[in-house]
């Protein structure tokens, strides 16, 4: 009886881990068509753009049975991992997804994606469909690695309306009217800002901004370049003093760094009336409308501008965020692979029904002349806002940790990390961050 | 018939004794420990002296990634992490799993029951229980605000003096469990017999337990122990999901140190001078555990049973 017992639990036992580990195992993508070895592999990312995706390359397919592409999601962290190991072992995909930067350019040193400006000098409607500022992204010493394949996503300042009328205020157009709000919204029990420190990227938007509203876009663009002690820069300095300044005045949301904005908490905060604005990318906008859709569609989320800093250097109109992300092709994929990769951006990309339906999901695509389409939108305002930032930006500065080397962009969040939670000075960080230079 | 039985097994038992099974029983798992963890390892030696990216051409750079990694502040720092996660999980979990390893193994069924519960974390993937955890913790939305009880909505994992803590808590929910199991097994081989000329000669519960459960379990807690200390090493997976090594570097202990170095800073090189010097650790903790127990591993406990 008892070993009857004893069996059974450990029978019981061994078929949940045995459930656990299949599951794990049974996570591919639906397989595309009719696809065959020779045919070309793209890899995606799951969440805000995954449905789109999967409609236009269904589409495609339906239409060229003959390049039928075989497409399948990840995550986007494992997925940033994934696809470098599968790069450098020569099994990564025919389309390579990116954003551009410090990536894009360690695959170009090491001679895997394609140069597509000759195809671009053949295909001259592909590259005029493009919005020229996004395009420049995807190039490196003058040539194109890699084309946009989505949604422009700068970084907005969202407020909550409701919040804002509650206590009287009017969303900040300076850094001095921003610093002003705090004591406001604190008195009334509402926490000025909400951050996801924990995921680490969503502080960087503030040094991004600050930085290019004091200094203007040369301060990054040297860091980029890996000047020697580009770091060095005072408008770094300042901008670092002005963040630990709005956190000493509680300006962040008590537990900033214990949340998650993978897990969309600081976006939820802000539609909860607990805090009054957040720093984010553009696409929080699509993640709002999905498990907030009154609060969005009766107008009560507002946004704006980053704040101007006084004596800043910096054009109010510039943008910091992700350009897009962008499509490479691999220079180890077959010649059959690169053909059809390449018919698929010259005509399967950004067609009449793709664009339609990223301007539907409360995306803007990077694409000339739609602003009938996104007026046509019921996302309307937020779109052609949205549209106009990143058309009539004078610069588009790509987010730092996309457009940094990997081992610089680890350095800069976690060191930022310090710097929010003061067990850094501004100095520290700027010796410590002078360091990576070269890295 | 059973009298036979049992003098023909006495005899082969004897007769294996002296000359040992054959070597060559060792040999599938001996195929497997080279191809899987000698192979590798001399790999990941040759990787430390070089310096490579993971996508471009492997450099050989003699010393520069181990002096890169050896000056690092960062290093030194996942090492005292490492140590103090290491130091803290012992001093929580060891007392915690011997006692439910006592208590569960004693026959009432009551005790079963709860040993079914006690054992559930242990079916949880530590992702799994990572995720569960940082819901749980989170302060605006988590436990604390959920019940209304707001000495729980702290900031957990943002607050670097408090976070290590954190971690050492839910690894100890985590493997409690598995080291209970360890000894409600050891203290259930100690003979009867033991406690009960004990309770003849008069002793009460905690001298029973004092002057024979934990000299008998003298093994189990060399095990366990080194399980504990050796496996803190590898502690991955939970803390990755949980935290990220945040914040800041607070809880960046070694192997997350190696993995971000290796695939999120793609320093390949250096990440294998940090595997490198994970191996010797952990070589070195276990050696260290099994020379405390003494050299005669062999001897029996059971003397006088």
């Amino acid at each position: 009886m008892k070993i009857g017992k004893l069996r059974a639990a450990a029978f019981a036992v061994t078929a949940a881990a045995l459930s656990v580990s299949l599951s794990a195992c049974g996570s591919a993508g639906p397989a595309g068509s009719a696809t065959t070895g020779d045919s070309p592999t793209m890899w995606g990312l799951t969440g805000g753009g995954q449905q789109v995706l999967q409609q236009t390359v269904d589409s495609w397919n339906k239409a060229h049975p003959d390049e039928a592409i075989k497409l399948d999601f990840f995550a986007n962290d494992a997925y940033k991992t994934k696809v470098r190991t599968a790069v450098g072992a020569g099994q990564g995909p025919t389309f390579i997804y990116g954003w551009g930067g410090g990536v894009l350019k360690s695959y170009v040193d090491a001679g895997q994606v394609e140069d597509l400006s000759g195809f671009l000098k053949e295909n001259p409607e592909v590259k005029d469909r493009y919005l020229p500022s996004v395009l420049k992204s995807g190039e490196l010493d003058g040539k194109t690695y890699a084309l946009p394949n989505n949604n422009v996503q700068p970084v907005v300042l969202y407020y909550n309306k409701d919040v804002f009328d509650k206590v009287g205020a009017r969303p900040p157009k300076t850094w001095d009217e921003l610093m002003a709000l705090v004591p406001k919204f604190k008195a009334a029990g509402i926490a000025p800002f909400s951050l996801g420190g924990q995921s680490k990227w969503p502080d960087l938007m503030w040094l991004e901004y600050l930085v290019e509203r004091i200094g203007g876009p040369d301060v990054f663009a040297n860091i980029a370049a890996n000047k020697p002690n580009a770091w060095s820069d005072p408008a770094v300095a300042e901008a670092l003093a002005r963040i630990q300044e709005l956190v000493d005045a509680g300006g962040f949301i008590n537990g900033f760094s214990s949340i998650a904005a993978d897990s969309n908490a600081d976006q939820a905060l802000l539609y909860t009336g607990k805090a009054a604005m957040v720093l984010q990318g553009g696409w929080i906008y699509q993640g709002m409308k999905k498990d907030a859709p009154d609060f969005v569609k009766n107008g009560k989320l507002g946004y704006t501008n980053f704040p101007t800093v006084e004596g800043g250097k910096g054009d109010p109109a510039n943008v910091v965020g992700n350009p897009s992300n962008f499509w490479s092709i691999s220079s180890k994929a077959t010649e059959g692979q690169k053909k059809a990769a390449l018919d698929y951006v010259k005509s399967g990309m950004f067609t009449e029904e793709n664009t339609q339906a990223l301007i539907d999901s409360g995306a803007v695509p990077v694409v000339n002349g739609i602003e009938s389409k996104l007026a046509a939108s019921p996302d309307k305002d937020f779109l052609s806002f949205v549209y106009g930032m990143a058309k009539d930006a004078p610069s588009f500065t790509l987010s730092w940790d996309q457009a940094l080397s990997p081992a610089q962009g680890d350095a800069m969040l976690a060191n930022l990390d310090q710097i929010f939670l003061k067990k850094m000075t501004p100095e520290q960080f700027i010796s410590t961050m002078n360091a990576t230079i070269g890295k | 018939m059973a009298l036979t039985t049992s003098t023909s097994r006495r005899v082969r038992s004897r007769q294996l004794v002296g000359s040992g099974p054959s070597a060559w029983l060792a040999a599938p798992a001996l195929a497997f420990f080279l191809l899987f963890a000698v192979i590798p390892l001399i790999g990941v030696v040759v990787l430390s002296f070089t310096s490579w990216d993971g996508l471009g051409e492997i450099r050989f750079d003699a010393v520069s990634s181990w002096a890169r990694v050896l000056t690092d502040p960062v290093t030194g720092n996942a090492l005292v992490v490492t140590a103090k996660i290491m130091f803290f999980s012992f001093i929580v979990q060891a007392p915690i799993s011997l006692l439910l390893g006592v208590f569960t193994a004693a026959g009432q069924k009551y005790r079963a029951a709860l040993a079914v519960l006690y054992f559930v974390p242990l079916l949880l993937s530590s992702a799994a229980v990572a995720i569960a955890f940082k819901a749980l913790l989170d302060p605006n939305f988590g436990l604390g605000p959920g019940l209304g009880l707001p000495a729980l909505a702290q900031d957990w994992l943002g607050n670097s003096d408090l976070v290590l803590f954190v971690v050492v808590f839910v690894i100890a929910w985590q493997f409690v469990p598995f080291h209970t199991l360890i000894y409600q097994g050891g203290v259930r081989q100690i003979p009867a017999s033991f406690y009960e000329a004990a309770q003849i000669d008069g002793a009460g519960r905690i001298q029973q337990f004092v002057n024979i459960t934990l000299p008998q379990l003298k093994y189990t807690v060399i095990t366990s122990s080194t399980l504990m200390v050796v496996g803190s090493l590898a502690y991955f997976d939970l803390i990755f999901v949980l935290t990220a090594g945040g914040p800041g570097y607070a809880t960046r202990l070694l192997p997350l140190h190696m993995y971000l170095t290796g695939f999120k800073a793609n320093d390949m090189g250096a990440a294998s001078a940090l595997g490198v010097i994970l191996v010797v650790i952990g070589l070195g903790l276990a050696l260290l555990l099994q020379r405390l127990g003494g050299k005669n591993r062999n001897a029996s406990q059971l003397e006088g049973a």
